[in-house]
């Protein structure tokens, strides 16, 4: 019965579809993410996102008349086999969109693969942005959307005058925790009162950090953590933090990669009240969101939580349905075109907007740690528009992004012209 | 084979290289005719049955059998269990990726200040250089170690030279200081846990955990499409395994060779002999890790990306397992190891294996292949010392009965234990 | 479908309207609901550079209800009704529906479905503020609880009227340990607020070598001072001292800016600014007369731009013999701006004699750090020094048997939930399991590659990644929780500086006491014995009537065994993973190799040079804990090459085995 209900649906999509292009059917949907390594821990979560979203749409009667394929390949947390495994996908599975990545290396890997094929990568984790392709949609927050909002907050709601910058060695902290000191110098904070300290991942000593922390209050400011630290070294951070007494009214700590996902592996009832800045947090209120976490937890257990990487991945995949239906086909330049300027509602309330710059438009929120591992949603800001280029570096300040217009995604707008349209890795 | 010939110097001496060793001609012509079934298969310059990823693979995994051939002249001919072998590879293609980039990224750079209303001066060009390559890492100049990353041939010396002089004096502290087998691994381990924990610093000047990227793309070949720069690289590394091959096979040949078992199976007695061991031992350490290194420098281009997680320990104890399973002191054995290993690897990490219903229980190979391979290594370690290539030297023997056994690794002839055992 | 729900929402909102009006019958016209409608909209937008007046307001009102009202807020139970606007508290039922209370008699009003309210959440900061409000009641409360959260409050958000409200209650405190609080904040807040100089050098030189970080939070703001510059010296009080343009202190580029930015030098100009003053001035093909295309040197842009100064184009700007003479003609001092420079001064002589203790707390401080890495890395090795110290095993699934230990305490602490009794559970659980496992794995693995030490370590090395992989099928890649129990959470304090967390000296003791195991099992017992007897010569052994087949086997077992509860204590501290081993393994080995193989006094100098060396070069480097780490392990393969023997060398026989 529902083989005929489908046949029906999948009829009249295809008619309305006629008109334009016949497409192939089945569409074919890329899913890129690790299920082995280390980066299995956070990308297993996406891929059954993923599988999830393709099964509710085609439930929903699919894309123009067809139904939704998700092609899933493991490039097993090894950054070489992302390039493989996209070229693989685009050549040999013949995918119209590929939702995947987690981590800059691994999506510096794939981009050559991608650009080349002239393929289309929706990519859903925070970054620390300076790079724009044609090829890709970046759907996670850049810097402007995360750090520099909680970097607000902490400036003007904590009045907080001394900042400890406490990151994982790799790029995203790196990068982020330059834009910041940069940042923090333009609003008057100065560079003797910016301690940075830079860990490997993993890392589990962390009282001399912890107590070098502590010793920043000696001149009497108020200091504050802001934290890029990644995976599972935050679980001895944290730990530690616990361990010294530190109460989030003393030094608070906002951090970038915890979410809810990370707190499951820790007790909470020694954090709360310390902070974290996300898109989404489980525990935002509204009608979709509740759907969407009863819907997950329905799929994969009780205990399963959500996290912003997870709202990235539904804001992007309803977007590229929805420009898809519009173009009336899957051919990338035409979807692309489609894109700009769709809308979807968050799971946090509000409307997402894709920018001409490949990023969407989104609400901050800063979430409280609470006991039960959950965030404590206490400030949310109106939509900020993602930004490719940040300001507040001197060399990326003069650089645009604009798909839709200029054509680029490196427009240096001192000099009028355009930098390069492919990307450089 | 090599074995039977070097015992018998003078019957060897008489007859022509290829001759005294017809296994090299086979492995020769093998690689030949695979080449060119490749070729005649390829999207590029064939039929396109082979898609251009799987060229990738193909030229890749040539690659790791060339280095696996140099980890079996190191540990399976001259007993030196050497974990730090893939460090040299790994440097091989940071040296050739520096080059890369930059030339790549001078294109566009000088490109986009070209319609800028001055003309830009070197410094200028230098700094847009280095603005587009450290972006990323949140700087804009150039670490020293890039001075020659503008020219080819300086980059593919320092492929040769970086690796060679760092296993020289390497190999030389360790063997002056006499430090030997379980010893060495782990210093030699140390080494390349040491060398990857400094390139994920960021302040290494090779853009820390990042690595370098794009490295498929060769600068100024834009137009040439990836089907055919995939197709010269796979033969490039083909030749490069080929020559690595007959260059083995010529240095564990005659006295050389024989020496080099020699200290493997007793490096005490050959050291009362009067030969230097520990410049032999320098001089195999110093080579291996430059056909490494050169392996290396192939190899990346196909992967694209480089970056300090390819230098990680575990990278060069899978190469021990490589040649292990291939089995060692044969060079075919090696080939045979990495290449089985390595692609056995990839079709069941792709998903393409079917995984298996057990009823209570599915087991999928991407999460059971890792112990799989664990535990075959376990058994080939304690059953089957010789590998692989164990079964072709039972054919070999079927062929001539009266041939000497063949040996049975690093291992097997030393220990005082066992002499004293007879 | 949605015109549906649209009506449902307005039948509902309606609905909540009936039933809200009684309760705006109710309290609208309260005083206090009043007071709290005068700031209504900033209550709402919840944001402390806003919020001032209306906590002012309720701090200063004598409304018996304005500390409810505070209380509430802060604690996050304060709502507004979205119809009305009224403030009300209340407490959540469940997720949907909330149990509201009216401020001003504290009377029940009802329960409302919570989409008709909305929850008022002040950040941190509000509540700080919210919290120095509440002081004024808290402080003569009779319960002491409430007394000291009031000395938290003025601790982190302290402001003038507190001075007064603490000398108030200063004499009136009975709790002993309250007292002292006051006592010492009083004094910190009069540095801070007092009227006059004298009280505030006389409570500055109350403090004269307290180590505490609050004393010199209050101290180095008095003493903070900016760099100036002037034609000559002036006579002011407060200047310091002189400064020397070119030091480290002050860098020629800076003393420059200095002089810049006081109007008493012309700026210099950067290169982009050079270069779009040419631009600016490019007429057809020339700029200044020179031709465009020749401008790809710095020269050359150089002498163009001089030539554009010479038509008055351009500003003229500073060349560097002009620097060079600006800073020259001007003297650069330092003067204060913290406060009155009597008041400077004194703070500035008590924070001296702090600062020399603060460096050698500092060092005790850094010490125990690195005994306390020492003894994690000491665990991490010590069973590895039984298996391939005394038995020279390479057993490289030694950090996989750490994990099984970690993974035991996790599983444990899964059936019993309390966290003393499943830590006392999973400690003789984990030597059980990685005892047998280590049993297992001699007798089907090791036993038969006792002659073939590199084979064994490649062998092993395959049973560590599968168990590594089967620990992911199992557990998932997630990091589980292993939660230390109550009594060692927190840290034993001996001052602001030196601290140690009690896990860590709970390891450390745990440490000790292996060690004390190893040399009483080793030395004193029957086994040990034996097992050196094995170790030495096994044949000799065996027909002593030793089974070296037994022995070894036990001999590993308790290595193995060892590593299990190492695993549960390093669990404890930091994280369960599957991979968690593999972190300790490269060093461990290193450490018994650095050592001295076969010698635990060796491993315990090798693990306390290791940790000593590790914490040495982040005391030197503390922005990045990555270099340390690669400079150690660089350092440890130096040493082994001069010292291929280790530390404390073993000699004769053993050597060469």
């Amino acid at each position: 019965m529902s083989t005929k209900l489908f046949t029906t649906t999948a009829l009249l999509g295809s008619l309305a579809a006629l008109p334009a292009f016949a497409q192939d059917c089945p569409i074919k949907v890329g899913v890129l993410h690790s299920l082995s390594g280390t980066m299995a821990i956070s990308e297993t979560t996406l891929k059954d996102t993923m599988e999830m979203l393709v099964e509710q749409q085609n439930a929903a009667g699919g894309v123009l008349g067809c139904q939704l394929e998700a092609v899933v390949v493991d490039p097993a947390s090894d950054w070489p086999l992302f390039a493989e495994k996209a070229r693989e996908l685009l050549t040999v599975h013949e995918v119209d969109v590929i939702f995947g990545n987690w981590t800059s290396v691994s999506r510096k890997s794939v981009l050559p693969v991608i650009e080349e094929l002239n393929g289309l990568l929706f990519y859903p984790v925070q970054y620390e942005g300076e790079e724009s392709s044609k090829n890709v949609f970046y759907t996670g927050a850049a810097p402007n959307q995360q750090a520099i909002p909680a970097t607000d907050y902490f400036l003007e709601e904590l009045e907080v005058e001394k900042f400890a910058l406490l990151g994982t060695d790799y790029v995203y902290p790196r990068t982020t925790n330059n834009i910041l000191e940069s940042y923090l110098q333009q609003k008057g904070i100065a560079a003797e009162d910016i301690f940075v300290n830079y860990t490997p991942f993993g890392h589990s000593d962390w009282s001399k950090i912890v107590s070098d922390v502590v010793a920043l209050g000696a001149d009497g400011k108020k200091v504050g953590v802001i934290s890029t630290i990644n995976g599972d070294a935050n679980i001895g951070f944290y730990k530690e933090l616990a361990a010294a007494g530190i109460s989030a009214d003393d030094i608070p700590v906002v951090a970038f990669s915890v979410g809810e996902e990370e707190l499951a592996g820790l007790d909470t009832s020694n954090l709360v009240g310390h902070l974290a800045a996300w898109n989404y947090f489980q525990s935002a209120e509204s009608d979709a969101n509740e759907a969407w976490v009863e819907a997950w937890k329905a799929r994969m257990g009780e205990e399963r939580v959500t996290n912003d990487p997870m709202e990235a991945h539904y804001i992007g995949f309803n977007m590229w349905v929805n420009a898809a239906t519009a173009a009336g086909t899957t051919d990338v330049d035409a979807v692309r075109t489609a894109m700009y300027g769709q809308e979807f509602p968050n799971l946090t309330g509000g409307t997402a907007v894709m920018l001409p710059n490949h990023h969407l438009a989104k609400p901050v929120l800063i979430g409280e740690i609470q006991e039960d591992g959950q965030f404590d949603i206490i400030s949310q800001t109106e939509e900020v528009p993602g930004d490719a280029w940040t300001d507040f570096l001197p060399e990326s300040a003069v650089l645009v992004s604009d798909w839709k217009e200029l054509g680029c995604g490196m427009y240096n707008t001192e000099t009028s012209s355009c930098v390069q349209i492919k990307s450089n890795y | 084979m090599t074995d039977t010939t070097s015992l018998f110097p003078k019957y060897a001496k008489s007859r022509p290289f290829v001759a005294r060793h017809p296994s090299v001609l086979i492995f020769l012509v093998c690689l030949a005719l695979f080449t060119l079934g490749v070729t005649i298969l390829s999207e590029g310059f064939g039929i396109g049955v082979i898609s251009t990823s799987f060229i990738k693979t193909l030229g890749k995994t040539l690659c790791l059998c060339l280095v696996a051939l140099a980890m079996d002249l190191v540990w399976g001919y001259t007993g030196i269990l050497s974990l730090g072998h893939m460090a040299f590879f790994g440097i091989g293609g940071y040296a050739i990726g520096m080059w890369l980039m930059y030339a790549r990224t001078e294109i566009i750079v000088v490109q986009s200040l070209a319609a800028a209303p001055l003309p830009p001066t070197p410094q200028e060009i230098s700094d847009g250089i280095a603005t587009q390559i450290f972006g990323v890492v949140g700087a804009s100049e150039f670490p020293p170690i890039w001075a020659f990353a503008h020219s080819l041939p300086l980059q593919l010396a320092a492929v040769v030279l970086v690796p060679g002089l760092l296993a020289l004096v390497f190999g030389w502290l360790a063997f002056r200081s006499r430090v030997t087998g379980v010893y060495l691994s782990i210093l030699t381990q140390a080494m390349t846990l040491a060398l990857s924990l400094y390139l994920f610093q960021n302040d290494s000047g090779l853009r820390g955990n990042n690595g370098l990227s794009g490295l498929q793309n060769l600068p100024g070949l834009d137009a040439v499409p990836q089907d055919t720069v995939s197709m010269w690289f796979l033969w490039a590394s083909a030749a490069a395994l080929g020559l690595g091959y007959v260059f083995a096979a010529w240095t564990v040949s005659g006295k050389f060779g024989s020496v080099l078992r020699a200290i493997r199976d007793n490096e005490a007695r050959v050291r009362f002999l009067g030969y230097s061991v520990e410049a032999y031992k320098l001089f195999i350490f110093t080579v291996t890790a430059i056909i490494a290194a050169i392996a290396g420098a192939l190899y990346y281009p196909q992967a694209g990306i480089i970056n300090p997680a390819e230098i990680a320990p575990i990278a060069s104890i899978y190469l021990a397992v490589w040649v292990a399973i291939g089995g060692r002191g044969r060079l075919y054995g090696a080939v045979i190891g990495a290449a089985f290993v390595s692609l056995l690897s990839t079709w069941f990490t792709g998903g393409q294996a079917p995984d298996i219903n057990l009823g209570v229980y599915t087991v999928q190979w991407v999460d059971w292949w890792t112990i799989l391979l664990g535990l075959s290594f376990v058994a080939v370690t304690l059953f089957a010392p010789k590998g692989i290539g164990g079964i072709l030297d039972l054919l070999e023997q079927r062929r001539s009965p009266d041939r000497h056994g063949a040996d049975l690794g690093p291992d097997a002839g030393a220990l005082r234990e066992k002499e004293a055992d007879t | 479908m949605s015109v549906f729900r649209r009506f449902c929402t307005a039948l509902l909102s309606a609905l909540l309207i009936l039933v809200a009006l009684p309760l705006a019958a109710q309290t609208a016209d309260a005083p206090i609901q009043r007071l709290l409608q005068d700031h209504a909209e900033i209550i709402a937008k919840s944001s402390r550079r806003t919020i001032g007046p209306a906590i002012d307001a309720l701090g200063a009102s004598d409304l018996a209800q304005a500390q409810t009202v505070l209380e509430k807020w802060q604690a996050k139970e304060m709502w507004f009704n979205k119809d009305t606007g009224l403030f009300v508290y209340a407490e959540e039922i469940d997720r949907k529906t909330i149990r509201a209370f009216d401020f001003d008699d504290g009377s029940e009003i009802g329960e409302f479905d919570d989409k008709g309210f909305k929850q008022l959440k002040p950040n941190s900061g509000i509540r700080g503020l919210i919290g120095a409000a509440l002081v004024q009641f808290q402080l003569k409360n009779p319960d002491p609880t409430v007394r000291a959260a009031a000395l938290d409050s003025i601790e982190r958000d302290a402001d003038a009227t507190h001075l007064l409200a603490l000398r108030a209650v200063r004499d009136g405190e009975t709790d002993a340990a309250l007292a002292m609080r006051i006592d010492r904040l009083e004094r910190l807040l009069t540095i801070r607020f007092a009227d006059t100089d004298a009280e505030r050098i006389a409570a500055i030189t109350s403090f004269e070598g307290d180590l505490g970080v609050d004393v010199r939070a209050a101290l180095n703001p008095l003493v903070a001072t900016v760099v100036d510059a002037a034609a000559a010296l002036p006579e002011d009080a407060d200047v310091l001292r002189t400064v020397t343009p070119g030091t480290d202190l002050l860098p020629a580029a800076q003393a420059y800016e200095i002089l810049v930015a006081g109007g008493l030098a012309p700026p210099r100009i950067s290169r982009a600014d050079q270069k779009a003053a040419l631009i600016d001035n490019i007429q057809g093909t020339t700029v200044a007369g020179i031709e465009v295309a020749s401008l790809d040197a710095q020269d050359a842009r150089d002498l163009a731009y001089a030539a554009l100064v010479r038509q008055g184009a351009v500003e003229e700007a500073a060349t560097d013999a002009d620097v060079a003479r600006a800073l020259e003609a001007h003297v650069f001092f330092e003067r204060l701006v913290g406060g009155a420079p009597p008041v400077a001064l004194a703070a500035q002589a008590v924070l001296d004699g702090i600062e020399a203790k603060v460096a050698v707390n500092q060092s005790i401080d850094l010490g125990l750090d690195a005994l306390s890495l020492a003894s994690i890395y000491f665990l991490a090795a010590i069973g590895l020094a039984i298996t391939f110290g005394v038995m020279g095993v390479i057993n490289m699934a030694h950090g996989e048997f750490i994990m099984m230990g970690a993974y035991t305490g996790y599983v444990v602490q899964l059936f019993v939930p309390d966290y003393t009794l499943s830590i006392l559970l999973a400690i003789p659980l984990a030597f059980a399991v990685t005892f047998g496992a280590g049993v297992a794995m001699e007798r089907l693995v090791i036993r038969r590659l006792y002659h073939r030490p590199l084979e064994t370590l490649l062998a092993t090395f395959g049973i560590s990644i599968a168990l590594q992989q089967l620990a992911k099928n199992i557990f998932g890649t997630q990091a589980r929780p292993l939660t230390a129990p109550g009594w060692l959470d927190g840290s034993l304090v001996f001052n602001d500086i030196v601290s140690i967390s009690y896990i860590r000296i709970a390891i450390f003791v745990l440490a000790l006491l292996f060690l004390a195991l190893f040399l009483i099992v080793m030395n004193r017992t029957r086994l040990g014995l034996e097992v050196r007897a094995v170790t030495q010569n096994p044949r000799m052994a065996a027909s002593m009537g030793i089974n070296p087949d037994r022995i070894n086997m036990l001999t590993f077992g308790f290595g193995s065994g060892i590593a299990g509860i190492a695993g549960v204590a390093i669990g404890l501290y930091a994280k369960v993973t599957s991979e968690m081993g593999a972190d300790y393994i490269v060093q461990s080995f290193m450490t018994v190799v650095v050592g001295g193989v076969g010698n635990i006094w060796g491993t315990l100098l090798g693990v306390t040079m290791v940790g000593t060396l590790q914490k040495g070069i982040e005391w030197l480097n503390p922005s990045n804990t990555l270099a340390a780490q690669t400079y150690m392990i660089l350092f440890i393969i130096l040493f082994i090459q001069f010292r291929p023997r280790g530390i404390i060398a073993l000699k004769g026989r053993a050597v060469e085995a």
